[in-house]
Order: C-alpha cells, then structure tokens, then sequence
C-alpha cells in the first residue's frame, strides 16, 4: 500500500515507473518532467518495503531519506516527532522488530521487510496503550513534543530489562535487572524532556511495570 | 546530505568487491555516527554499501579459549552476552557507560571502533580542522580544548578518540580481524590498530581503503575484577572527559587503559607494573610526556584520582 504523496514534488510521482530493484544501484533515468528543467539531475532513489503498525508499506525514496522522514512526510504518521535530526534528543524513537532505535540517525531504505511500530501503531486515543494511558494518569509531559519518544522508549526499556539487558546502573552482572527508578532513569537517558517532565515520567513507566517505585 | 546510490551485499567478498568497483563508496552498518556526518557534509560517500545483514552478528567461542565477536554484533547484544557480562565484565560495564539505549541498539562492533571524533571543531564546518579538511589548521589548539587530547597528539590535531569500548577492548588486548578488497584477511592488535595525528590526522586507523572489519577476538579471560570508571559532565549520555578501565587481580597486579586522553584507548603496559604501589606511579607512567593546555590540564590530576578510586574499589 502506498499513500498518496502530497508533500512531494510532481516530478518524482514521474519518475517512479522507472524505478529499479532494491538492493541495487539505482539511477532515475532523466525522465519527461527532468527534463523541461534540466539543471536538476535527479537524485538515486530506491525501493523498499516494511510493515508499520502492521500494514505493509512500500515506498520509492530518495535515498538520503531517513525513517523518520518516511515515516512522518511519506507515510504521513507525524506522530514521531523530529527534535534534534542527530541523535541526541530522542524525539524520533520508534520500535524495530522489537528494539527502539532512533529513527533520524538510519535511513528508511535499510530497514527492508522489518517491522516498525511508531506511537500510532502502540494505541489510539479510544484503545490506549497502557503506557500512555500512564503518561495521562501522571501527567508526563507538559508541551508533548517528546512524548511519543519517551513512550516508545519507556515500552522497549521494559522489555530490555525483561530480555536481562544491564544498564550503567546494573550493580551486578550476573545478576537479572530490575526495574528500579535509578535503573529508569538511567536507561531513558536517551529521552531528552526541555520540560523536565522526567520524574512523572518515571512515576508512569513503574506504574506500568507494576512495582513500587 | 550529498546525494549517494545504495545497494545492499550480503557477504564480505561482495562487500569489498562493490567498493572496488565504485569511486568514493563507504561501507555502512549501524550508520549511527556515519549518518550523523553525512548530515553535516563532513562526509560525503557518493555510494553507500550496506553491511549491515552481512553474517557476522555471532559471538562465537575461540579455540584458543576465547571470543570471537563478529562486526555486525550490536553493542547492546555484545554488553548482554551471559560470557561477556560473566569473563570479560570490563567490556559490558564499558559499553553500557557509552550512548544511549537506542543507539546501542543501531550501532556495531566494528562501527564503534571507527567512531570518529567529536571534537566540536570537526563538527564545525566553518572552522578549520586537519582532520577534516587537511592543511586547513588546528582550531581547537588554542580554542576551546577542555575535552582535548593530552597524550599523542601533535601540532596538527589534538582530537580524542569517543569510543568507550575500545578502552576495554584495549585492555582486553583485542585484535580486529579484517578482510582486504583482493581476499586477504589479517589480524590487528588493537594496540596497532590507531594511527598518531602528526601530519596527517585525517588518517586515523591502520585500514587500506576498502578493507573490511570481520570480527574482533578477545583472547581467553584472564580473571581479576573488572572496573569502568566513566567522569563525564552529565550523569549519563555523555562523552567521556577521562575514563579508566581496569581489570585488577588479587595480588594488586593487572591492566589499565584511558579513554578520553588521546587519539586512542591510552594504554602503556610498562606502567603497569606499579599497580601494587597505587595510583600516582601509574598515572606517571600512563601520561609521561604529556601536553597539556590551561583548558585541559585538570584532565592529569583527574586520571591518577578516578585510577586510585578504581584500585580502592577493586580491593573492595
């Protein structure tokens, strides 16, 4: 399935039956509209398929485009948010078969056949995840700007430390982590908040896991 | 970004082959840092050749009684490893003290050795940098050089090497195992494996162009208590000002290496020999010869005070 694209230039939706393969080198020949402006040499592209929140997508990219902007100016799933682009702020965290990744910082055509869950894909406003359901409940976020990160990475840290994953903070290495709020606060570290939600946001990821912070 | 063709490989012979055959290509795996680069322009591959799903995401048991870690490995599967976290603890609590989760989650083995600095002047393209642009000058000798080398460096460049994990794999004596684009493997001490500034920071690492890392091996674990003293200016997410590694035995014997202090993990095996007499003969030997700027200079005191900090906790 592919969504219309609006935000693109008409020239590309002209150039996409001359696509090739993925995986290959692929140059957009000069096509019709390239050439009535010819100081523009167009840029490679390349195809690639994944599923996002469980339906399958494929798209034709410039292939500098990044995940995120795949996701957000192709796929139109703006819900991940763009702070930094250079992965510091984590903003654009989303989930990759199973683990968060920033999603500036890799390019959509290297993510073929794998499966991406972005923070429309974890709930909806009638059907919430229980993470965000908790972000409501404490209150974590004051602007939301980073909110869609800090939840897609508060529901993989669960899992890491579910998976035996040691942090900075893990005191012994032989030994299973647990959920402690030094151990959350340490592996959110990723998860940059300008409005210093943090401890609210940590009083939402213990209430998910259902300890005792 | 400058625009690049992209094609994906699926083995180290074609990944070698495919830079062979295209002019001002760069391998690419976990992009992390690459990426990062290419957006600034400060890189700028016209061809990028995806290793990423090359078969060498296994740590395998050497026959030597060690590891063999494959390239491809992802840090925060290398830190997780029931042996690594059980025999080689300094590497875990090494990689856990660098980046945040989700870049270990993207970034490599092979990746975080090739880490490039991050010295603001070469993030800075207005700015001279020898190591960007050679010839063009050093900005940050006589700038702002409070995170800046303080052993190894020279009139050209005084840029430090990021990386965490190569502090412990350096400890560890590691060696990287590498593929040329003819076929031919080798094996580099990773005591070998940086190259010093001098005239020619640009060149930071012993690697023909198009030579591939295949795997990093650690030879067999040599016991001992396993510390990663990380002091860095937050208290996670940040680049390291100093930082010790150290694996200490019983006896008070054992190793140390730096990070932070140089081009590369500092490590200076003569040194060692005076760790049961503590912190300062150590620290002496480890940073003879250092140069220091008014910037910089507390980064000295502070490698002898975190090194007798770790040796107090080693003894327990």
């Amino acid at each position: 399935m592919q969504t219309p694209e609006e935000f693109e230039l008409s020239r590309r939706g002209v150039l996409a039956g001359g696509a090739a393969s993925v995986a290959t080198v692929t140059l957009v020949p000069i096509g019709t509209a390239a050439a009535a402006a010819p100081a523009a040499k167009s840029p490679p592209t390349a195809k690639v398929a994944f599923e996002v929140n469980g339906a399958a997508r494929a798209l034709e990219l410039d292939t500098r485009t990044s995940l995120l902007d795949a996701l957000r100016e192709h796929l139109h799933l703006t819900g991940t948010k763009k702070g930094c682009d250079h992965g510091q702020c984590g903003a654009c965290t989303v989930i990759v078969d199973g683990r968060r990744i920033n999603s500036c910082l890799t390019l959509a055509v290297m993510h073929e056949g794998e499966k991406i869950t972005t923070i429309e894909g974890l709930g909806t406003p009638d059907k919430m995840h229980a993470m965000q359901a908790a972000f409501v409940t404490h209150d974590g976020y004051q602007c939301g700007y980073c909110t869609p990160g800090q939840i897609c990475s508060a529901v993989a840290v669960l899992d890491e430390i579910k998976a035996g994953v040691p942090s900075h903070v893990t005191a012994d290495l032989g030994a299973a982590p647990t959920v402690t709020k030094v151990e959350l606060r340490e592996r959110m570290s990723g998860n940059i908040c300008r409005c210093g939600a943090y401890s609210n946001i940590i009083d939402a990821i213990t209430d998910v896991a259902g300890v005792k912070a | 970004m400058k625009s690049f063709t992209y094609e994906r490989v699926d083995s180290a012979a074609a990944a070698t082959a495919a830079f062979t055959r295209t002019p001002g290509a760069r391998f690419i795996a976990g992009g992390t840092n690459l990426l990062d680069l290419m957006k600034l322009e400060i890189e700028t591959p016209s061809h990028l050749i995806d290793v990423s799903r090359l078969a060498l995401d296994k740590i395998e048991a050497t026959a030597e009684g060690g590891l063999r870690i494959g390239a491809m490995v992802r840090n925060t599967d290398l830190a997780s490893d029931a042996r690594v976290r059980r025999d080689y603890g300094l590497l875990t609590r090494a990689l856990v003290a660098g980046a945040s989760g989700q870049l270990r989650n993207k970034a490599t083995t092979a990746g975080n050795l090739l880490q490039r600095t991050r010295c603001p002047y070469f993030y800075d393209t207005n700015q001279p940098c020898n190591k960007r642009k050679p010839g063009s000058g050093c900005a940050a000798i006589g700038g702002f050089n409070r995170l800046h080398a303080v052993v190894g460096a020279s009139d050209a460049c005084i840029a430090t090497h990021p990386s965490d994990m190569a502090v412990a794999m350096r400890a560890l004596d590691a060696a990287i195992e590498t593929v040329d684009a003819a076929g031919k493997a080798r094996a580099i001490p990773i005591a070998d494996f940086y190259r010093a500034p001098g005239k020619t920071p640009h060149l930071e690492t012993v690697l023909a162009p198009g030579e591939l890392i295949t795997a990093v091996t650690l030879p067999k674990p040599v016991g001992g208590t396993h510390i990663y003293h990380k002091v860095r200016d937050r208290a996670s997410y940040a680049f390291a000002l100093i930082s010790v590694g150290a694996i200490v035995q019983r006896d008070g014997t054992g190793r140390v290496a730096l990070g932070g202090v140089g081009y590369k993990p500092w490590r200076v095996e003569a040194a060692e020999a005076a760790l049961p007499r503590g912190a300062k003969p150590v620290a002496d030997g480890l940073l003879a010869g250092a140069r220091t700027t008014h910037e910089n200079a507390y980064k000295l005191p502070l490698v002898e005070r975190t090194l007798a900090g770790v040796l107090a906790q080693a003894k327990g």
